[in-house]
């Protein structure tokens, strides 16, 4: 065999005849612990700015589905009730939470929570502004979706979709074609059915699921 | 296979079989962006190049996270390549660019979550990218740290042009947008397909058809030259 320079010719390496076992385990056991320290320390250095930009986002979704409340509170869904501790022990992401919000003068503005259910592809999580006492909604805003690129994102992006919401009662009925009437209608986006109806279905059931929760509350007083 | 050395001249380093051919670094970087181009020459990475180019901002941030692995995967294979067994080299080459598509992956979270959340599941895919193991046994292992980081920095390059073309005109035709600026103002029609999978095989079967087309060009007008 003559030699080509070419790179890609096969590697005329001749395998080492045997390489005893210790040092292919040796080999592989360092190069995993180098790795995983790598990767951890990567980690620990990134994860106060992956935690704070998670937080900023929920803030700035509260601000917006609450219509910009002086100040909110937070309260913990901790065994089928609300509770102002938060729970230890626990991932604190993964308990579902109710944000109240309050205007400068202390009167309570709604309550927003987060609901996720399957859209046209995927989860479509969003979070949600609304009056417990009566069921009207203040807002919504999208925090994650997969759909369709130019159809059914378009309830993330469509600003005539998302701005029927302000003042409908739940349960929302989605209409087509034309112009949703007061109190429950939406209309839903054309070619963006599916989506549409999502968001309304993903609404009506945080609502309905939320509000006796919060009744309670309520009635307890805020003790 | 005693033949693979008869032709170095002497004097110069050990040569390791199957390498390439010495180049100056500007030349191994060069060659990643043109004539060994990954994507519209060699035809690898193909399935990032499909699945994330929908956006300009996608496409940019998908060539400099797979840079950053080309480079730091490179650096040490080329480094600890000798060190390696050769029964467990592939797998150890894996290991590292897992290692750095995962240290790619964190960093971009802490840094621009947006583009981390729109990437989603392609970003820890990388590690999945042919490119990346191909270069690693084709080249990194068999040249000194300088050659190999030159290399990932080529066909980084390489990585990041191709598929910022194929994005620019899969977000400019399918939003009407490039970098999220609308350009095309309200009265155009976005071409929804564009940014859809679809969109992508077209995108990238026009490229090449107009690649094809500017080397045949040229190769005939070096014959009438010639």
């Amino acid at each position: 065999m003559t030699a080509t320079h070419q790179h890609g010719a096969p590697a005329a390496v001749t395998p080492s005849k045997s390489t005893p076992a210790w040092r292919l385990l040796v080999t592989l056991a360092l190069a995993g612990a180098m790795s995983g320290w790598l990767v951890v320390s990567v980690y620990k250095v990134t994860l106060p700015a992956v935690q704070k930009h998670a937080a900023e986002q929920m803030r700035a979704a509260v601000y917006e589905v609450l219509k910009a409340p002086a100040r909110w509170d937070t309260l913990y869904l901790v065994n089928d009730a609300l509770t102002r501790t938060a729970p230890t022990g626990v991932d604190l992401a993964e308990v579902p939470k109710a944000f109240v919000g309050f205007d400068a003068a202390g009167n309570r503005l709604g309550v927003a929570i987060t609901a996720a259910e399957p859209g046209f592809q995927e989860l479509v999580t969003l979070m949600i502004g609304f009056d417990p006492a009566s069921g009207t909604l203040i807002g919504f805003k999208v925090l994650d979706e997969k759909e369709t690129p130019g159809l059914g994102d378009k309830i993330e992006r469509d600003t005539a979709f998302g701005g029927q919401f302000a003042g409908r009662v739940t349960p929302l009925t989605g209409v087509k074609g034309r112009a949703g009437a007061p109190p429950s209608e939406v209309q839903t986006i054309t070619g963006a059915t599916i989506s549409s109806r999502a968001v309304i279905r993903i609404i009506n059931n945080a609502v309905a699921r939320w509000r006796p929760l919060l009744d309670a509350w309520d009635r307890e007083g805020t003790k | 296979m005693t033949a693979v050395v008869s032709d170095q001249p002497a004097g110069q380093p050990a040569f390791v079989p199957g390498a390439p051919p010495p180049a100056s670094l500007a030349a191994d970087i060069w060659r990643g962006i043109t004539r060994e181009n990954p994507v519209l020459v060699q035809f690898l990475g193909m399935c990032p190049t499909m699945a994330v180019t929908n956006t300009l901002a996608n496409g940019i941030a998908m060539g400099v996270a797979t840079m950053f692995v080309l480079v730091g995967s490179g650096l040490l294979v080329s480094i600890f390549g000798k060190y390696l067994a050769h029964e467990v080299r592939i797998t150890s080459y894996i290991l590292i660019i897992a290692t750095f598509v995962t240290l790619a992956d964190l960093i971009l979270a802490a840094t621009f979550p947006d583009i981390s959340k729109a990437l989603g599941p392609f970003m820890p895919l990388i590690v999945a990218n042919c490119l990346l193991l191909g270069r690693a046994e084709a080249f990194a292992a068999k040249v000194g740290p300088a050659r190999a980081v030159a290399d990932g920095v080529g066909m980084g390059l390489g990585f990041t042009a191709s598929l910022s073309l194929l994005s620019a005109i899969r977000e400019l035709l399918g939003r009407g947008s490039l970098l999220n600026h609308d350009l095309l103002g309200p009265r155009f029609e976005p071409w929804v397909f564009m940014v859809m999978p679809p969109g992508g095989f077209l995108t990238l079967g026009i490229a090449l058809l107009g690649l094809a087309t500017i080397i045949e060009l040229r190769r005939r007008r070096a014959e009438r030259a010639a």
